[in-house]
């Protein structure tokens, strides 16, 4: 069967529709949690950098900026493993129906 | 001839330990031979030198040689790429920004981190499926062959040579520091093992080192942050409150401080960090490397994981040095806490060592920063070594008809070539001022490789003339602002008030990259253009489910 064949039996198939629509609205959703409160941390020091320096309890000399930009660090990785397991998972199900179908 | 080299290698590093005698005080300040380091050095060249041998035997085709036939597992190229990311100034450049300005270091360094999820999202995977040996195949995947090609090598080949005189005249420098050799026999060191790497192993020898030096980097700097942070009974608390104590700067250092003071320039510093990762060619040649989409996601994960594992480290190990390294009168030139810390600002994680771990622990450090350089420097020529080859000759020249004979010896030669422009490049660049090569380096990969990249990747309507168009506006602009900005225009050129006030050109360079090259591909209503469009679905369907991607090459 020719390349094109493949390519246009793929397009055509729901599946494909559905597989793209998913993991693209995923990956987008994970970015922005990813980035929107980056960019908040990042603007929350430029204008407001009072915010961070509040000490976590009355007398300590730790404050509220350490442990969140260190939760940034932390949740980026959790959320990758987020993004894999569902990518690796029922996304490449999903991808190897598609493959196979359009073999057919 | 292949053992004569290896052979020659070892023998001028032998030779280079004999020669080096007291010498040159100039820019830092040599120390005296430290033997303990440099046992252990030799002990991780004859341990890679041996890798390579065993490499040089597995690498017979070109795809061996880019990719290690696309044989490299998740795991291991995750610490690969962490490998390739943590370089020498990440373990010494963010402790002394943490142990200089406190929460500052840390933004810098969650700025330094936070573009790898975002690859991973957006990127790895389309990466995978489109691409075989370097990022000029995809951004050229449906534009045209010759420009693109050679523009998008092009644009490889400048952050390779920009980041490559970084690492030199690092490497030149931290040497003659930690291990009491003279700077260029340090630079012509790092040269020759860096060609004997890459032209007789390829990319497995590369990787493995790469693989070696990161499980060292991170096993040392663990260890390290273990005994610092037990001198504080593992309580943060204490440890940020001797921190306070200790800092001239006292509670400051626990809230931001001038860092970020400027919105514009602390976007455009992450925009710089974020964007340029994502547009750094040896970093995305580690997509290439494993068997299939699956395998590169996995390589993400892992290496985000280490990644940041490592930056918290980092944060530790400079907080510490504030109690440990700043209130101890040793680590000081003239014995006068406060003065200038001995061997310069980028010490303080050096001093560490030697304050928790004593002389060896300190040779062991000193031995793992100069294999960091080492690793850093092969996967960088590396990936100009494919530019060369692979696009610029295999592909422009001789437009797809090399045979895979032709094109081996031609990276050969070309590693060869990047070696020893390296070693002129370091000894030329030894004592320049070069803080403006970070900007430089990621303001361009931000800027040129990035756009064409992304852009190639996500939007049908991009044609050659706009990716031309907007690589050139990108180029232009990041290169000249740099020119203008503070780094070079008053601390280079020496005039008293900067043109372009930011560091980081990205956020002018990289819009307006992104804006010319929509304007050059929606005013392009040529014939190609249109095929250019049409050309986007089997390239869309090929980036989603990897249809007709290259697999791995089996043995």
């Amino acid at each position: 069967m020719s390349q094109q064949n493949i390519q246009a039996k793929i397009r055509s198939n729901p599946k494909f529709a559905e597989l793209v629509g998913k993991r693209t609205r995923f990956a987008i959703i994970l970015s922005l949690v990813v980035l929107v409160p980056y960019y908040s941390f990042m603007m929350i020091t430029a204008f407001n950098p009072g915010l961070l320096a509040t000490p976590l309890s009355e007398g300590s000399v730790m404050t509220w900026g350490w442990p969140l930009a260190a939760l940034m660090v932390v949740g980026g990785w959790l959320l990758t493993g987020v993004y894999i397991s569902r990518a690796n998972g029922e996304f490449d199900d999903l991808n190897q129906q598609i493959l196979k179908e359009a073999q057919k | 001839m292949k053992r004569s080299l290896i052979a020659l290698s070892a023998g001028l590093l032998i030779a280079g330990l004999a020669i080096a005698a007291p010498g040159a005080l100039d820019g830092v300040q040599k120390q005296p031979l430290n033997v303990s380091a440099i046992a252990m050095f030799m002990v991780f060249v004859i341990a890679t030198l041996g890798i390579t041998k065993w490499a040089a035997g597995r690498t017979k085709s070109t795809a061996d040689f880019y990719t290690a036939g696309g044989g490299i597992t998740g795991f291991q190229n995750g610490l690969a790429i962490a490998g390739d990311y943590m370089s020498a100034a990440t373990l010494l450049g963010l402790t002394s920004l943490v142990y200089a300005k406190g929460f500052d270091g840390f933004i810098y360094t969650v700025s330094f981190f936070i573009g790898w999820p975002i690859i991973l999202f957006l990127m790895a995977e389309r990466l995978r499926n489109l691409g075989k040996f370097t990022f000029a195949d995809i951004a050229s995947y449906r534009l045209d062959q010759s420009r693109i090609r050679t523009f998008a090598a092009f644009g490889s080949l400048t952050v390779v040579c920009f980041y490559l005189i970084v690492q030199m005249v690092g490497a030149g420098q931290l040497i003659q520091l930690l291990f009491g050799l003279e700077y260029n026999m340090a630079v012509v060191c790092v040269g020759i093992l860096m060609m004997v790497y890459v032209t007789f192993g390829g990319m497995v020898a590369t990787t493995w080192v790469q693989i070696i030096k990161a499980c060292l980097l991170l096993g040392g700097g663990t260890v390290l942050m273990l005994l610092a942070f037990s001198q504080f009974g593992f309580s943060f608390e204490n440890l940020f409150g001797q921190a306070v104590a200790a800092h001239k700067a006292g509670i400051k250092i626990m809230a931001p401080g001038s860092l970020m003071a400027d919105p514009i320039s602390a976007v455009s510093l992450s925009f710089a960090l974020l964007f340029g990762t994502a547009g750094l060619p040896h970093i995305m040649m580690r997509f290439f490397t494993v068997p299939n989409a699956k395998e590169a996601r996995k390589s993400v994960f892992y290496a985000t994981g280490f990644i940041g594992f490592f930056f918290l480290v980092v944060i530790i190990l400079g907080i510490s040095a504030i109690v440990i390294v700043g209130q101890n009168p040793a680590f000081f030139e003239g014995g006068q806490v406060g003065s200038k810390l001995i061997g310069g600002g980028n010490m303080p994680v050096m001093h560490l060592a030697k304050a928790v771990g004593g002389d060896v622990f300190l040779g062991f450090l000193s031995a793992v920063a100069f294999a960091t350089i080492l690793a850093v420097v092969s996967g960088l020529a590396l990936a100009g070594a494919s530019a060369i080859a692979h696009d610029l000759y295999a592909r422009v020249i001789k437009k797809g008809e090399a045979s895979s004979a032709q094109e081996m010896k031609v990276t050969k030669i070309a590693s060869v070539g990047i070696g020893l422009t390296a070693i002129a490049l370091g000894i030329l660049f030894k004592d320049q001022n070069i803080a403006f090569l970070v900007a430089l380096t990621f303001g361009v990969a931000a800027s040129v490789n990035f756009p064409v990249l992304i852009l190639s990747m996500y939007w049908k309507g991009l044609t050659t003339r706009g990716a031309l168009w907007g690589g050139i506006a990108g180029l232009v602009s990041a290169v000249g602002l740099v020119i203008l900005s503070p780094a070079v225009w008053v601390k280079v050129l020496g005039n008293a008030q900067a043109v372009f006030p930011y560091d980081h050109p990205a956020i002018i360079s990289m819009t307006l990259a992104f804006v010319v090259t929509w304007l050059g591909s929606v005013t392009d209503k040529s014939a190609r253009a249109a095929r250019e469009a049409d050309a986007f679905e089997e390239q869309y369907i090929r980036a989603q489910t990897g249809l007709g991607a290259s697999g791995a090459h089996a043995h």
